[in-house]
């Protein structure tokens, strides 16, 4: 049995990793159809992953309801707005979900002028906070706290039209705030982030990191 | 002073909404002059000659629809006014919405049809291999457009049969999927690409406009508002850029307020 | 006396919502068979989730949960149109058992299959199918990774770095440098796990001056992107629903 829960998974990584990382050195027409099977197999898998997330909100929502915590009222919403959007999704404006989806649906309608304005809102709702963060918090306190709050400062005021008439130099040393010291440390972490994903990647195929088996045995 | 620094917080905020309220509705206009990573991104579209192939991939949900559908309403201005074919795409499921409300409507106003002059693929998951899959063969990867119309043999796509074939790709991005645009796609299969992304990621896209590996980019409203100068269709990006202004100048006052307080109270706070 | 208070305040917004949204619709400045409804619908929301503004409450709760639900309903009804449906149910599926002039296309049994494995996740005895599953997908991602990686973000990167310093102006050339040193002292800052002092030490702080720039250029980039996010909520609230500015 732990050659079915933990050999097999562990060389089909291998397999696919060192089959995958030379596939990119050969350009052959072989290796490239390779490349395109196997890619439109991990977009169909990937396609299912999403299930997997419904089914964790659905289920941790679901013994809200059940255990009766605080709030589990509330969780009952999440089943309403789900099962309309899926019962006008699968009714396809009347020509149901195994026909072509149709435009202009009472599905869409829902996406327009509920999920687009809910969505957007609540991402808005931090502008409030973070001006308040601005005025309590991002204090001085020390010298590189000075150089984060100075460059702020400049590239708050150069980015938009108003610092043009401040002064013509705001705007140039926002650019230039931008395009050198934000470069060179954007850049150097882009670096390290790199090493980081091949190190792991590595780690991987040679079953080192094996986080993705996920518990038990 | 202690009263000034434990203010209560729903007085910022009311500041913050007067801040944009009152330039939206008094409406003082700002001139807004295009950056140069804008320029770029504009001069390789304006370049594009009339039946070109711009591939848009809209890759974006609802939460960032405010900094970037008005992106892709001026890119689309802009491709269809120089009857540039456009291929819509998305790679967030929440993003099909937005893409297919944009190219429609814009599509509408210059008489143009779906299948013919533009197409929209819809979504599929998967990010990077979504990217390869399109890199080999566009038709493997999109067997039918979002409303199901096979794209083998589609007039829009004619002429292109991976992403090598697309004469510009733009990058409509909300998140890290910039970067499987240019590792999985521009390196691998070399076609031009330039990014349009909210403000919060503006500053990761310089390492990449000095390597060449974008053509430019636009970063947030600004970027979009100096798309649509550049255009001359001042929409509301452009619209925006007052109470944008504004606020900006609101929050530097609140943080030399508040340092001005913290100083004053002897840096106990 | 504060609940009794806020049940004013919401009985007091609820009405005038409800005054201001018959008025619109019986002047016509909202087009009951066109968006008119939409847009009242959508402005609602927007001002539920404002509520929590003012303090979390349950309008804000409501609307939040039924968001986080319509957009899971979403999510699955668009996966099912853009993927299932025509990448498995009809490639696969349909052909076995109507004639569409297509044959089945077999091979996609092999994601079908390991894409319903994964839902054995959740299954106590056979969970293990699932590692088959993850271990395909995050194999494959990791092979991918390496080469691209390396040529599209190490070697594309440091590419600059070795262009030549001089590049004709006495600015310009600083401005190398400036990146030169830059990269170099975060890279040190980050990386070198030796203690930070003597010449290791100072090149750290510099690396840090470096990314407190940075930091702060990305601090004013993400005000400017929530700020934009309210422009955007307020335009749609005065011009799309009150039509208070053109």
């Amino acid at each position: 049995m732990n050659f079915l829960k933990r050999t097999v998974p562990m060389s089909i990584a291998f397999v696919m990793g060192i089959l995958m990382a030379f596939q990119y050195y050969v350009p052959h027409e072989a290796s490239q159809n390779l490349l395109k099977v196997v890619t439109k197999w991990g977009m169909i898998i990937s396609g299912f992953a999403m299930f997997i997330g419904a089914y964790s909100l659905f289920h941790m929502h679901w013994n809200r309801i059940k255990q009766k915590v605080s709030g589990w009222g509330y969780s009952i919403f999440v089943f309403f707005g789900a099962g309309i959007t899926i019962i006008f999704g699968l009714y396809n404006g009347g020509e149901f979900f195994w026909d072509d989806k149709q435009a202009g649906t009472m599905f869409d309608w829902i996406f327009d002028y509920v999920q687009v304005p809910a969505a957007s809102t609540i991402f808005s709702i931090l502008a409030f906070f973070m001006a308040s963060a601005a005025y309590r918090t991002f204090r001085a306190r020390n010298k590189e706290a000075t150089i984060l709050l100075i460059s702020a400062i400049i590239v708050m005021l150069g980015r938009v039209p108003i610092g043009t008439m401040i002064s013509q130099y705001i705007p140039i040393a926002a650019d230039w705030i931008m395009s050198v010291p934000n470069l060179a440390a954007k850049r150097a972490i882009l670096i390290g982030v790199s090493i980081g994903v091949i190190a792991t990647s590595i780690k991987i195929i040679f079953g080192i990191e094996r986080a993705y088996l996920g518990g038990g045995d | 002073m202690d009263k000034l620094l434990k203010i209560d917080r729903r007085i910022i905020f009311v500041f913050v909404a007067l801040a944009v309220t009152i330039p939206l509705l008094f409406r003082f206009k700002m001139a807004v002059p295009p950056t140069r990573h804008v320029i770029s991104m504009y001069d390789k579209i304006n370049a594009l000659s009339e039946g070109s192939h711009v591939l848009i991939s809209f890759d974006y949900d609802p939460s960032s629809k405010e900094e970037l559908q008005p992106m892709a309403v001026a890119l689309l201005h802009h491709c269809f006014k120089k009857n540039i074919k456009v291929i819509g795409m998305t790679l967030y499921p929440a993003g099909t919405g937005l893409a297919e409300k944009a190219i429609k409507q814009i599509g509408k106003e210059y008489g143009k049809k779906s299948g013919e002059d533009y197409v929209f693929l819809g979504f599929k998951a998967g990010s990077s291999l979504v990217i390869m899959n399109m890199g080999e063969d566009i038709y493997t990867a999109f067997q039918k457009d979002f409303y199901g119309k096979k794209t083998v043999g589609m007039e829009a796509l004619k002429g292109v049969s991976s992403l090598r074939d697309i004469d510009y790709a733009v990058n409509l991005t909300a998140g890290g999927i910039y970067e499987a645009w240019i590792v999985y796609g521009r390196e691998k299969y070399n076609f031009d690409l330039g990014v349009g992304c909210t403000a919060v990621m503006g500053p990761e896209m310089y390492p990449f406009i000095q390597s060449n590996q974008l053509t430019g980019f636009l970063g947030g409203l600004k970027g979009a508002a100096e798309y649509e100068t550049l255009i001359d269709h001042k929409d509301r990006a452009a619209a925006g850029m007052s109470p944008q202004s504004v606020v900006h100048v609101l929050v530097v006052c609140f943080i030399l307020f508040g340092n001005f307080l913290y100083f004053k109270s002897g840096r106990q706070k | 006396m504060n609940k009794s208070r806020d049940i004013y305040i919401l009985f007091f917004i609820l009405i005038a919502f409800f005054i201001v949204s018959v008025v619109y619709l019986s002047f016509g400045w909202l087009d009951i068979w066109g968006d008119g409804l939409g847009i009242i619908t959508a402005a609602a929301v927007t001002l539920a989730m404002y509520s929590f503004l003012y303090k979390d409450n349950p309008v804000f709760k409501i609307a939040e949960n039924l968001f986080v639900g319509v957009a899971m309903g979403y999510s699955i009804i668009i996966v099912w149109f853009n993927i299932l449906k025509p990448d498995v149910f009809e490639a696969l599926i349909v052909p076995v058992f109507k004639d569409t002039g297509k044959a089945p296309q077999y091979t996609v049994i092999v994601p079908t299959l390991l894409g319903l494995f994964m839902f054995l996740r959740f299954s106590s005895k056979l969970s293990w199918l699932s590692r088959w599953s993850f271990a395909f997908i995050v194999g494959m991602g990791a092979g991918i990774a390496i080469p691209n990686f390396i040529n599209a973000i190490l070697l594309r990167q440091l590419e600059p770095m070795f262009a030549p310093l001089y590049t004709g102006s006495f600015w310009g050339t600083i401005n190398t440098l400036l990146v030169l040193i830059g990269v170099v002292s975060v890279l040190f800052y980050f990386f070198f796990s030796l203690e930070h002092k003597g010449v290791i030490g100072g090149v750290s702080v510099i690396g840090i001056w470096f990314l407190m720039i940075a930091f702060g250029a990305s601090f004013g980039y993400t005000v400017m992107a929530r700020m934009s996010l309210l422009i955007g909520r307020m335009q749609f609230l005065l011009k799309d629903w009150l039509g208070i500015i053109q």
